[in-house]
């Protein structure tokens, strides 16, 4: 796969959601983070229970997803997790990586800005950081970039049928969520709860 | 650990780790911290417990929220000036979502503190714990902790709320 960010194609968020949702066939859990990374897996399909919706916590899509792989360990899980949210809590690539959670993969939507908040860029695009090569550095062996949507499948496939964690880093464009969630967190939860109750 | 032998735990710790297995939980996420040590020790030491270090305590907030979604109880260990990195992930989480997040707060800043910044961190704890409405309590006496550790980690549980105690120096000794 590919191990740095030259020759990347820009890739939709909300296509790519769609496309990787449609391909979970075991109950896979997916932990959207916060705003538009949310708001394309609502998108996706907001009546499947698997999906777990945040709200302002920052950040965490990653650490939430960790938690529901040690509580179950046969269900794959996936965090759909921003640039500028990933930025925020680098620190838990190391805490996955030290506790390697064979059932967890972070998906990163990359596309430099802020874009929820007027399209701000990120400190990283500026100085040119590599947030693939940070989760590698970390210790996560299985992360690299989608050079294109063959290359996405592909990575998804093997985070499907290998042990992980996997990292999934992919270059997208500024186009915002479309459909915003509903903001009633005891409903998700709860109807994420029911369907983590029901065995993969 | 202790499970060889039926006699009560007679230390802090002991007590507070048994309270964890008497109400099933099993994940102890944890940032580091002096006092809290010999709990730490105990529960890495025991494979009743599924425990590890996290970076930061939001990250930590994070972990135990989804796993208790999916089944699995869990507590968050820190100490006061890691407590306070806290309000949002928690009002927007735990809270909003109504999942009983448990938490254990070494004290300090007070009786004795020697550094100002800890003082001074140790006055906004319970504020932003009653401005959430998070049951928390102080355990200051030895022959008060296993009911009041029990009691609080029992009603997170059935109330569905986030909970905190606050392991005070008259307990542990606190730092040295």
């Amino acid at each position: 796969m590919t191990d740095s960010t030259d020759n990347l194609h820009v890739m939709n968020r909300a296509a790519l959601t769609k496309r990787l949702v449609a391909g979970l066939k075991n109950r896979e859990a997916v932990i959207g983070g916060i705003g538009n990374s949310n708001w394309d897996l609502w998108a996706s399909g907001k009546e499947r229970g698997e999906n777990f919706y945040m709200l302002g916590s920052m950040g965490l899509a990653a650490p939430i997803a960790f938690g529901v792989a040690i509580a179950q360990p046969n269900r794959r899980v996936f965090a759909l997790e921003g640039d500028g949210s990933m930025l925020m809590q680098l620190g838990c690539l190391s805490t996955i990586a030290a506790q390697k959670p064979k059932n967890l993969t972070i998906v990163l939507w990359d596309n430099g800005i802020y874009q929820i908040t007027g399209g701000q860029g990120t400190p990283a695009r500026t100085a040119g950081t590599d947030l693939v090569g940070i989760a590698r550095a970390s210790g996560i062996a299985s992360a690299a970039w989608a050079a294109d949507e063959a290359e996405f499948d592909a990575l998804v496939a093997k985070a499907l049928a290998t042990d992980g964690p996997h990292v999934i880093g992919v270059k997208i464009d500024s186009e915002p969520g479309r459909n915003q969630t509903d903001r009633d967190p005891i409903r998700f939860r709860e109807s994420f709860m029911r369907a983590m109750a029901v065995g993969v | 650990m202790t499970s060889a032998t039926d006699a009560p735990p007679t230390t802090w710790h002991g007590i507070f780790r048994q309270a964890l297995k008497d109400n099933d939980v099993r994940l102890v996420t944890y940032v580091p911290d002096n006092v809290l040590r010999p709990l730490i020790d105990g529960c890495h030491a025991d494979p009743y417990f599924t425990t590890f270090p996290c970076a930061r305590e939001e990250e930590a907030v994070g972990i135990v929220t989804g796993a208790n979604m999916a089944g699995m109880r869990g507590i968050v260990m820190m100490q006061t000036s890691g407590f306070a990195t806290l309000p949002n992930a928690l009002a927007s989480l735990p809270v909003a979502f109504q999942v009983p997040v448990l938490m254990v707060v070494s004290e300090r800043g007070t009786m004795g503190e020697f550094n100002p910044g800890q003082a001074i961190v140790c006055r906004t704890m319970r504020p932003i714990l009653d401005s959430m409405g998070i049951e928390h309590h102080t355990v200051t006496r030895l022959d008060e902790a296993a009911f009041m550790i029990d009691r609080t980690i029992r009603q997170a549980f059935a109330t569905r709320w986030p909970a905190c105690l606050i392991i005070s120096p008259l307990l542990s000794g606190g730092r040295k």
